[in-house]
């Protein structure tokens, strides 16, 4: 599935859309998501694939748009020790650190 | 992440050829290794350990921290015999991932109507087989015709390959008198070890679709259990 996702990244920057590219880089507990599991966000927040089982889709999405404006590569991190991550809820306990990126075409 | 090395990474996929993509989190510097290139780089011994795991993950190397993505084939299921247990296996194996395909010479059961949404080809293995882009250690063979005509050459297809799972149909018995014939076609008992028969794990499967169940269970056992084999010279 995760395979299909790379293919529609490179198609939608090809279309014209502005896309950034979440992966999932390491996870400590019981993660959802593997390492090297992807999200695949464009500039107007539309997503494809998953870092977590649903759980800090919301807030890798409104991070991604900021890094689709600034090109500047950034890296989350998401946990039950962590205020954030409890507010949009990793609810699993794990913790998972998520590297973002713009495909600059 | 620039345009032109996601491209070449979506190539390679589609070429079912395995790669790696480095990545220096501080830096954001990216580069991918090719799998016939990873014997030469310099993080080769770490590249190929990873390959090897089929798993991603960071690794630290001269007080730096990379991201190591690995990227290996969708995994392909190949199924020789449109039989009712394939019919089974159909919708399963879409479920789980794997790519799958049937191969039958008896036109009677190789029909879309018994197989919708499956690629199935009407042919003799050794027709068949350089048709769908021959075999390799990404995908699982399994041989379920009963008939040795149609099972033998696609097994031996899949030794040569060092297909990841080779599973076949049959009661002991039939799998002894199988061993024999591959012997005489020169495999040796390493070789033989290789096929699972009888297939599946023992669940106590009875319908087709229970079988099913058990053939996807033992194949993704031996997936995710154990690293996919380097390839290796058979006979």
């Amino acid at each position: 599935m995760d395979d299909d996702l790379l293919q529609q990244a490179e198609n939608w920057s090809r279309a014209g859309r502005a896309v950034a590219i979440a992966t999932v880089v390491e996870t400590w507990g019981s993660a959802p998501r593997p390492v090297g599991s992807h999200l695949v966000i464009d500039e107007n927040g539309h997503f494809l694939g998953s870092v977590s089982g649903g759980c800090v889709e919301g807030e890798v999405v409104s991070e991604a748009l900021d890094v689709i404006s600034s090109a500047t590569p950034k890296m989350l991190e998401f946990g039950v020790a962590d205020e954030t991550a409890w507010r949009v809820g990793l609810s699993c306990g794990g913790r998972i650190k998520v590297y973002v990126e713009k495909l600059i075409s | 992440m620039k345009l032109e090395l996601l491209h070449a990474m979506n190539v390679e996929r589609g070429a079912r050829r395995a790669a790696v993509l480095v990545t220096d989190l501080a830096s954001g510097a990216q580069r991918l290794v090719k799998a016939d290139q990873i014997a030469n780089d310099d993080l080769g011994e770490d590249l190929e350990k990873a390959l090897q795991s089929g798993k991603s993950g960071m690794i630290e190397r001269r007080g730096t921290s990379v991201f190591v993505q690995v990227q290996v084939p969708p995994v392909r299921l190949v199924v020789l015999g449109a039989v009712h247990i394939s019919q089974a296996l159909a919708p399963l194996a879409w479920l789980t991932g794997f790519d799958m395909m049937v191969i039958d010479p008896r036109t009677a059961f190789a029909t879309p109507e018994r197989f919708p949404d499956i690629k199935i080809v009407a042919q003799w293995p050794d027709v068949a087989l350089p048709e769908i882009g021959g075999l390799d250690r990404y995908t699982a063979m399994i041989a379920v015709t009963h008939d040795p005509k149609i099972d033998d050459p696609g097994l031996i297809a899949a030794l040569k390959a060092d297909c990841f799972y080779i599973g076949a149909l049959g009661s002991r018995k039939t799998h002894a008198k199988r061993l024999e014939r591959l012997q005489a076609a020169g495999f040796g008992e390493a070789d033989a070890a290789r096929i699972h028969a009888p297939i599946g794990l023992d669940i106590g499967a009875v319908s087709p679709e229970e079988i099913a169940v058990s053939i996807l269970g033992e194949m993704i056992l031996a997936l995710r259990k154990k690293p996919l084999r380097q390839p290796s010279v058979s006979a």
